[in-house]
């Protein structure tokens, strides 16, 4: 065995002995539940409603120690430990965790699509009735089949014939519906949204009073706004050369454009970051109990 | 048939999203429209899981390298899809309490939420997390002031970086009242409402051409790429 396995393998004993070691003495890793008995009016049917409760509020009344939850719990911390693994080098947990998250999360997406796709809008406009009986019953009694929903019913099982030897060209049909939805969509509303009202907002006064007097600040501001926009927008202007006075202008609008992306990529370091802080959050505070956080 | 088809159901319905903008009698067809997307969109999910399925069956029933994770796709994939189809563990909606289906899929407690809860949560915002470390390291080697614009780009990202942590609140705090606009944090405000705004603004406008010359090209059938070659 190398030395550096040999390190690692000391590490994980270590650290597994550490574990069960606290989690024998209740000191973390654990989920309780507060429980609630359902007995909704007019109906005979109960059941008992299970919510999270924090590690403060065991011992109180309805509070008890959950086992499904506080699998979850390692399950989750487990996960992502296997996934922080991957900084040391590609290994077997990271591919067991990535492979779970893959296929977790075509099941999630399936399950998402069949009940507020197929069932919520398809079945519950193509029929009613049977989807009032059985799991909307909130549907009101004088919605009727609307038989234009036959359309996306037909569209969608196009869609399927792509797993066909043959005949996958049917498939072009919803993909053309898609084109065409997504198209004709997004052309008005990045027509009105990012260009008619990105230019109403940049025509702005160059010399502004506030309370009668000379506002320097805001107009130095405008001033600056309007001269960015201006300068980017000929950097991107590209049917002309860029060469005489459109040089400099085409120049200044790579540095507003620069300042631009560097606060893009220093907004993106912090939210990756807060991420982190996150998960580190979850394994100190939600599953080894070393620090408080609620 | 092939092609001549989808290029009528293209220009179609993006021609009748665009007109129902401007006619109030037309006001819900794009409503309409846009739940006819939402339900073809669940039938390619089910095209997707289909082809999953296919992928790693071929690659478990062929021994190839790395089955053994594909197998454990599949039982993920498979345990996932039927928890959320069939409501396991999921109560009855309090208002329908008669109706076992009635209950939202997503509940509390159901085995679709814990898995969501305790699978996919921790490891989707692990694996985004884990790109605070590439990010610094792919920006320590790649970003160098070789020149002006890279200078500009280096020093707006330091800046805002230490105006949004105690850090660099605290290196400037020290500045007296006069000079407040240098602190750290009021400099990133700057940046931002001013320099920032300049240079996403033309972005957005610059992106805003380019989809509507897009969107044109395909629903006059000028770009037919979409179709394929055969």
């Amino acid at each position: 065995m190398k030395n550096s396995s040999l390190l690692w393998l000391v590490i994980f004993l270590l650290a597994g002995g550490y574990l069960i070691f606290r989690t024998s003495h209740g000191d973390m890793g654990i989920s309780y539940v507060k429980v609630t008995t359902i007995s909704p009016e007019k109906s005979n049917v109960q059941w008992t409603q299970y919510s999270k409760a924090s590690k403060k509020e065991a011992g109180e009344e309805n509070v008890q120690f959950s086992w499904s939850r506080t699998i979850g719990l390692w399950v989750a911390a487990l996960s992502t430990l296997a996934i922080f693994s991957f900084l040391y080098g590609d290994n077997v947990f990271y591919k067991i965790s990535e492979s779970v998250f893959i296929g977790a999360s075509a099941g999630y997406a399936m399950a998402v699509g069949f009940w507020d796709g197929i069932v919520n809008l398809l079945l519950r406009n193509l029929t009613p009735g049977l989807m009032r009986e059985s799991i909307i019953p909130s549907i009101p009694k004088e919605n009727h089949a609307d038989w234009f929903f036959i359309i996306p019913l037909i569209l969608g099982v196009a869609m399927l014939a792509r797993l066909l030897p043959k005949g996958g060209w049917i498939a072009r049909w919803p993909l053309a519906f898609f084109i065409g939805a997504t198209a004709g969509f997004r052309l008005v509303v990045f027509f009105h949204a990012d260009f008619i009202i990105q230019i109403q907002s940049t025509i702005l006064p160059l010399i502004v009073f506030t309370d009668g007097s000379f506002d320097w600040q805001t107009s130095l501001k405008n001033i600056t706004i309007i001269i960015g926009v201006l300068s980017c927008l000929v950097y991107f202007f590209f049917s002309v050369e860029h060469t005489g006075i459109i040089r400099p202008i085409s120049r200044l609008g790579i540095w507003f454009l620069m300042i631009t992306f560097g606060a893009g990529f220093g907004y993106t370091v912090m939210g990756r970051i807060a991420l982190l802080a996150a998960r580190l959050e979850f394994l100190f505070s939600d599953w080894l109990w070393l620090i408080d956080v609620e | 048939m092939k092609r001549t088809v989808p290029l009528i159901i293209c220009s179609l319905t993006g021609f009748i999203l665009i007109i129902s903008w401007f006619l109030p009698a037309a006001e819900s067809w794009g409503e309409k429209v846009t739940h006819w997307f939402d339900i073809v969109a669940a039938f390619a999910f089910v095209l997707g899981g289909a082809n999953l399925l296919k992928i790693h069956l071929q690659k478990i029933s062929n021994r190839r390298i790395g089955w053994g994770y594909s197998a454990v796709t599949l039982t993920a994939f498979l345990v996932t899809l039927l928890a959320g189809l069939f409501k396991i563990n999921v109560n009855p909606s309090m208002n329908y309490p008669a109706y076992s289906w009635s209950g939202n899929y997503l509940d509390e407690g159901g085995l679709l939420w814990w898995i969501y809860e305790y699978l996919f949560v921790p490891l989707s915002a692990t694996l985004f997390a884990m790109l605070a470390f590439y990010i610094t390291s792919a920006a320590f080697r790649a970003f160098r002031a070789k020149n002006i614009e890279a200078s500009i780009l280096l020093f707006t990202a330091f800046l805002i970086l230490l105006g949004r942590t105690y850090a660099g609140s605290l290196i400037t705090s020290g500045l007296p009242d006069s000079l407040a606009f240098l602190r750290f944090e009021n400099l990133t405000i700057i940046i931002m409402s001013v320099f920032n705004l300049a240079g996403s603004r033309a972005i957005t406008i610059g992106i805003a051409l380019g989809v509507v010359t897009t969107s044109l090209k395909l629903l006059l059938a000028v770009d037919r790429s979409y179709l394929g070659s055969d």
